[in-house]
C-alpha cells in the first residue's frame, strides 16, 4: 500500500500513525504468555501512545483549517481508495482518540488479563481494532473504504461487546447488535449506490457540490436517515442499543455510546452537506425524530433499574439533541438563514463531542461502581459514595452535565441549540420560511428533556450513591484502582473546563462547522458563532463563587453541626437497608404519568388472608418499541413467510437441483 | 483430425447415456473413467505436440482413468456398498431427460454468440449435453457416491469447454484443476465413509437434520 501525491500533510500522518498504533494494539497480547499480563500492557501503552498521536494529528487539522485527500493505491489484498483528514473529520476524531486512550487505560484496571487470561487478550485486540476502525470510517473518502472500515467497526464491536459471551444476556444483546446493524449496512449499500449513480462516482462529493431538490437526492436522503439511524440509534431504530451497552464492558460501553453511535451522526451531517439547497423537508425531519428521541430516550431512562441500561437510554436522548440540533441547521440552509445553520450545526457538533466526554465519563464510573459491588442492579446499591468518594464525584460531574447544567459543558452545546431555535422562532436577524411551528414546539420539548434527565439523575446518583449500603455483601466495596481513575479524572477536567471556557472548544468547533458548508460560500477563512460566549464564563465563575460562599453559611446554622442517626421510622424498631427509597418507587411517580407510552410491567403478588406469605413485588420498564412493534412484526412475516420454508427442506440432490433449474433458466434467457 | 476429434465427443456423449443408465455402480465408475481417457487424449489431437501437452495428457489419463477410479472403487469397498445405484427417478425417465437434454443443447450451442473459427463445432454442444448430464445425476440419484459420479461428469463437461476456450492450455491452470479434482474425491471418498459409520447408510435423503424447523 502506499498513498500517491507529495507525502503526506503532518496532520494526515499523525493520523495514519495514529490508526496503525491502535490497529495493531493488540496483537502482541495474542501471542504473548497470559499470566502475567505483559500482552494488555504493551496493548494499553500502544493505544495511548496511538491515540495521542491520533489526537495530535486532529487538532492540527482543525486548528490550521486544512484538509487533504490522498487516493490509496489499491494492490495485493489491499483496497483501494481515497482517504484523507479534513476539519470535519478531525472533530469527529477527537472524541474517538480520547476515549480510544483512557478506555484502554481503564480496561487495564478494568478487565485486566491476569484475572480473565482468556477473554482478557480478545477483548483487548478487538477494542484496538474498533478504535481504528471507527477512525478509518470518519477518514475515508469513498464508498467502498467507508463501508470496509464500517463492517469491521460492525464486527469488532460484536466481538467486543460480547466479552462475556458465557452469560445469555449477552450472548442475545450481541446477536440483536448484529442484526441492527447489518440491516443498518444494507441500506448503506443501497445510499451508496445511489450516490453512485447521482454523481457517477464511489468517491465522496464535495460540500455542497449537489443539488438538493431533486428525487434520488430525497431518496439517498432517506437511505442515509434509516442506514445511519440504525447506528445512531434515532428513535425506532434504537431496539439493539440498551442491551449492547449494558452487555458490554463498560470500557467498551464508553466507547460505544461515546463514538460508536456518532459514527451514525457522522453520516448524516457528511451526507448533508453534500447539498447545497436541501428542501425543508429533511431539516423537519431531523427535527422531529430528535424530538422524538429526546423525550421518549429519556422516558425510557427514568424507568431502568440497571445502571447501564440507564445510561445507554441517556444516549438515545442525546443522540435526539444532537439530531435537533442537525435539523435546525438543515432546515436553516433551506431557508438561507447563516446564524439558524452556524448556531444549529455548532450546537449539534459541541454536544456531540461533550455527549461523548460526560457519556464516555459516567460508563467509566458506572464500571467502577459495578466493579466494586458486583451488580448493576441500582435497587441493590446505595451508599457508594462513602466507599468511593472519587468516582462519586466524577460521576456527579458527568451527571451534572449531561444535565445540562451550567457550569458545565452540557449546558454550553445545549445552549446553543436553544439559541438557534430562539432565533429561528423569533425570528431575530433571520426569516425562516418553513418549521415554525415545529421549532417552536421544539423548545418546550428540549426544556422538557432537561427535566426529566435531571430526576433521573438524581434518582441514579442518589440512590447508588447516596444512603446506606442495601447488601449485606462479603467483601467491602472499594476505590478504583489509578489506571480507572485517571481516565475518569481527565474525561471529567475535560467537561468542566469546556463547560466554564468554552471559547476553547469553541475554537475547535468552527472550523468543523465551515467543514460542513459549500466551498463555494467562502467559509473557507472561518466561521464565529453568533453566541455570547464570554457571558457563560462570567455566569459560570459567578455561580461557583455564590456556590463556595453559600456553602459555610448553610451549614453554620445548625447548632451542635450535623448529627448522624437512622431515619425516623414510625416506631419501628428494627430499620434495615432495605426501608430506604428504592430507584422505581422514586420514579414511580414519572413512569405512571407517561405510562401510556413506557407500559411498565408490575408482578404483583396475591395477597390473601390475614396473616399472608412472605410475597415478592417487582415491576420493569421492558423495550416497548422492540416488544410492541419489530418482534410482532417480525412474528407476523414469519407466518407469512412460513410456506416459503418447504423449499428448505434439507434433501441435497433438490438443493442442486435448484441450480439446474437456475442454469437453464438462465440458458434460455440468453439472448 | 477433426472427424476423429467429433467421433471421439460423440462417444463421449453416448458414454453420458451410458453412465445415467446403468443399474451398476462399477459400471458407471469406469464409465466415467473411460470418458475421462477420452478427454486426455483431446488435447493432444486438438493441438499440435510438445512436450508439455503430452505431460497434460499424461496427467489428465493419469488422475482421470487410473487414479479416481481407483479412489471411488476403495470407497465402496469401505463402505461396502451394493451394486445398485438407486435412483430418485426410474432410469428410463431419466434417459429420456437426458435424450431431450443433448438435443436442446445443440440448438442453443447454434445461438450462442460464439466466435467465428469455433461455430459449428461439437465442442460447445457436446460440453452443455455432458454438464446437464452431470447435473441429472447429482439431482436423480440418492448414494452419496453416485454424487461423486455426477459431479465428476459435470467438471468432464466444464474440461470439454475449456478446451475451446484456450489456445493451449496453461500447464499451471490445468494441473491445478486435477489437483482440486483429487483432492476432492479423496475427500469425498472419506466423508461417504464417514457418514456410513455415523447413519449405517449413505442414503443422502435421510440427511434432513441440518434443515431449519418448522
Amino acid at each position: 500500500m502506499f498513498l500517491a501525491g507529495e507525502g503526506l500533510s503532518p496532520s494526515a500522518a499523525l493520523v495514519a500513525a495514529g490508526i496503525l498504533l491502535t490497529a495493531c494494539s493488540g496483537l502482541p497480547g495474542l501471542v504473548l504468555a497470559r499470566r502475567d499480563g505483559t500482552g494488555q500492557k504493551i496493548a494499553t501503552l500502544l493505544m495511548v501512545a496511538g491515540s495521542g498521536l491520533g489526537l495530535a494529528g486532529a487538532l492540527n487539522a482543525l486548528l490550521t483549517g486544512a484538509s487533504a485527500r490522498y487516493v490509496i493505491t489499491g494492490g495485493f489484498l489491499v483496497v483501494g481508495g481515497e482517504w484523507g483528514v479534513d476539519p470535519l473529520s478531525a472533530f469527529f476524531l477527537i472524541p474517538l482518540f480520547l476515549l480510544a486512550g483512557c478506555g484502554a487505560l481503564y480496561g487495564s484496571g478494568y478487565f485486566p488479563e491476569a484475572k480473565h487470561p482468556s477473554a482478557a487478550p480478545r477483548l483487548t485486540f478487538f477494542f484496538g481494532l474498533l478504535a481504528a476502525s471507527v477512525a478509518l470510517v470518519f477518514t475515508a473518502r469513498d464508498a467502498l473504504l467507508f463501508l470496509l472500515a464500517w463492517e469491521v467497526m460492525a464486527l469488532a464491536s460484536f466481538f467486543a461487546l460480547t466479552t462475556e459471551d458465557h452469560r445469555k444476556e449477552v450472548r442475545e444483546a450481541g446477536l440483536l447488535f448484529l442484526v441492527a446493524a447489518h440491516m443498518g449496512t444494507l441500506v448503506l449499500f443501497a445510499h451508496f449506490s445511489l450516490l453512485k449513480a447521482a454523481t457517477s462516482s464511489f468517491t465522496f462529493p464535495g460540500a455542497g457540490s449537489l443539488s438538493g431538490g431533486t428525487a434520488p437526492a430525497a431518496a439517498i436522503f432517506l437511505t442515509a436517515l434509516v442506514g445511519f439511524g440504525f447506528k445512531a440509534g434515532i428513535m425506532p431504530l434504537h431496539i439493539w442499543l440498551p442491551s449492547a451497552h449494558a452487555a458490554a464492558p463498560s470500557h467498551v460501553s464508553a466507547l460505544m455510546s461515546g463514538v460508536i453511535i456518532k459514527s451514525g451522526i457522522y453520516g448524516i451531517v457528511r451526507v448533508t452537506s453534500f447539498y447545497h439547497t436541501p428542501p425543508a423537508w429533511w431539516g423537519m425531519t431531523l427535527l422531529t425524530l430528535g424530538i422524538i428521541s429526546a423525550v421518549a430516550g429519556v422516558l425510557f431512562a427514568i424507568g431502568q433499574h440497571d445502571l447501564k441500561r440507564l445510561l445507554a437510554y441517556h444516549s438515545i436522548e442525546n443522540i435526539g439533541i444532537i439530531a435537533m440540533g442537525i435539523g435546525v441547521a438543515l432546515i436553516g440552509r433551506s431557508s438561507g438563514s447563516l446564524p439558524l445553520e452556524l448556531l444549529g450545526m455548532g450546537g449539534a457538533l459541541l454536544h456531540l463531542l461533550n455527549h461523548a466526554l460526560f457519556k464516555g465519563l459516567l460508563f467509566l464510573g458506572a464500571g467502577s461502581v459495578i466493579h466494586a459491588v458486583g451488580t448493576r442492579e441500582i435497587d441493590l446499591m446505595g451508599g457508594v459514595a462513602k466507599r468511593l468518594p472519587l468516582t462519586g464525584l466524577f460521576f456527579l460531574t458527568g451527571a451534572a452535565a449531561i444535565c445540562g447544567l451550567p457550569p458545565l459543558n452540557g449546558f454550553v452545546s445545549e445552549y446553543l441549540i436553544y439559541l438557534g431555535l430562539f432565533r429561528g422562532v423569533a425570528g431575530i436577524g433571520t426569516v425562516v420560511t418553513s418549521g415554525l411551528p415545529l421549532m417552536a414546539l421544539a423548545i418546550p420539548a428540549l426544556a422538557l428533556v432537561g427535566g426529566l434527565a435531571l430526576a433521573c439523575f438524581v434518582k441514579a446518583y442518589g440512590v447508588v450513591f447516596l444512603g446506606v449500603h442495601r447488601q449485606e455483601s462479603v467483601t467491602q466495596p472499594h476505590e478504583a484502582g489509578l489506571s480507572m481513575l485517571l481516565p475518569m479524572g481527565i474525561l471529567a477536567l475535560l467537561c468542566v473546563l469546556i463547560g466554564l471556557f468554552p471559547q476553547g472548544g469553541i475554537r475547535l468547533l468552527e472550523p468543523a462547522v465551515a467543514g460542513w458548508f459549500p466551498v463555494s460560500a467562502g467559509m473557507a477563512t472561518g466561521v464565529t458563532l453568533p453566541a455570547p460566549v464570554g457571558w457563560i464564563t462570567v455566569m459560570g465563575l459567578l455561580l461557583i463563587f455564590f456556590t463556595l460562599a453559600i456553602i459555610p453559611v448553610a451549614l453554620k446554622k445548625r447548632p451542635g453541626g450535623i448529627a448522624g442517626a437512622v431515619t425516623w421510622d414510625c416506631g419501628f424498631l428494627r430499620p434495615t437497608p432495605r426501608m430506604q427509597y428504592t430507584a422505581s418507587s422514586f420514579a414511580a411517580t414519572l413512569v405512571d404519568l407517561f405510562g401510556g407510552m413506557l407500559r411498565p410491567r408490575r408482578h404483583r403478588p396475591k395477597i390473601s388472608g390475614p396473616y399472608p406469605e412472605p410475597a415478592l413485588f417487582s415491576s420493569h420498564v421492558p423495550e416497548v418499541v422492540l416488544e410492541l412493534l419489530y418482534l410482532p412484526l417480525l412474528k407476523r412475516g414469519n407466518e407469512l413467510l412460513m410456506p416459503l420454508r418447504r423449499l428448505q427442506h434439507g434433501q441435497i440432490p433438490l438443493y442442486i437441483l435448484y441450480i439446474f433449474v437456475t442454469v437453464i433458466v438462465l440458458l434460455l434467457l440468453a439472448p | 483430425m477433426n472427424s476423429l476429434m467429433d467421433q471421439l465427443l460423440v462417444l463421449v456423449m453416448l458414454l453420458n447415456f451410458l453412465g445415467l443408465g446403468t443399474s451398476r455402480m462399477q459400471v458407471a465408475i469406469r464409465t466415467v473413467a473411460f470418458q475421462g481417457v477420452i478427454l486426455g487424449l483431446l488435447p493432444g489431437l486438438a493441438h499440435t505436440f510438445s512436450w508439455h501437452l503430452g505431460m497434460i495428457t499424461l496427467g489428465i489419463i493419469l488422475a482421470k482413468g487410473v487414479l479416481i477410479p481407483w479412489l471411488l472403487f476403495r470407497a465402496m469397498r469401505r463402505v461396502e456398498i451394493r451394486e445398485a445405484v438407486e435412483p430418485f427417478l426410474s432410469y428410463s425417465a431419466t434417459l429420456l431427460l437426458a435424450a431431450v437434454a443433448t438435443a436442446l443443447a445443440f440448438v442453443f450451442a447454434a445461438k450462442l454468440p460464439l466466435a467465428p473459427q469455433h461455430q459449428g463445432l461439437l465442442f460447445v454442444p457436446a460440453a452443455i449435453a455432458t454438464i446437464i448430464t452431470g447435473f441429472l445425476v447429482l439431482t436423480t440419484r440418492k448414494k452419496a457416491i453416485t454424487q461423486v459420479i455426477g459431479y465428476l461428469i459435470l467438471e468432464n463437461g466444464i474440461f470439454i469447454f475449456g478446451l475451446l476456450l484456450s489456445q493451449a492450455m496453461p500447464v499451471m491452470v490445468e494441473a491445478g484443476v486435477l489437483l482440486d479434482l483429487i483432492v476432492g474425491i479423496f475427500v469425498m471418498g472419506i466423508i461417504i465413509n464417514q457418514i456410513s459409520r455415523e447413519f449405517s447408510s449413505i442414503d443422502t435423503s435421510r440427511l434432513t437434520a441440518l434443515r431449519e424447523e418448522r
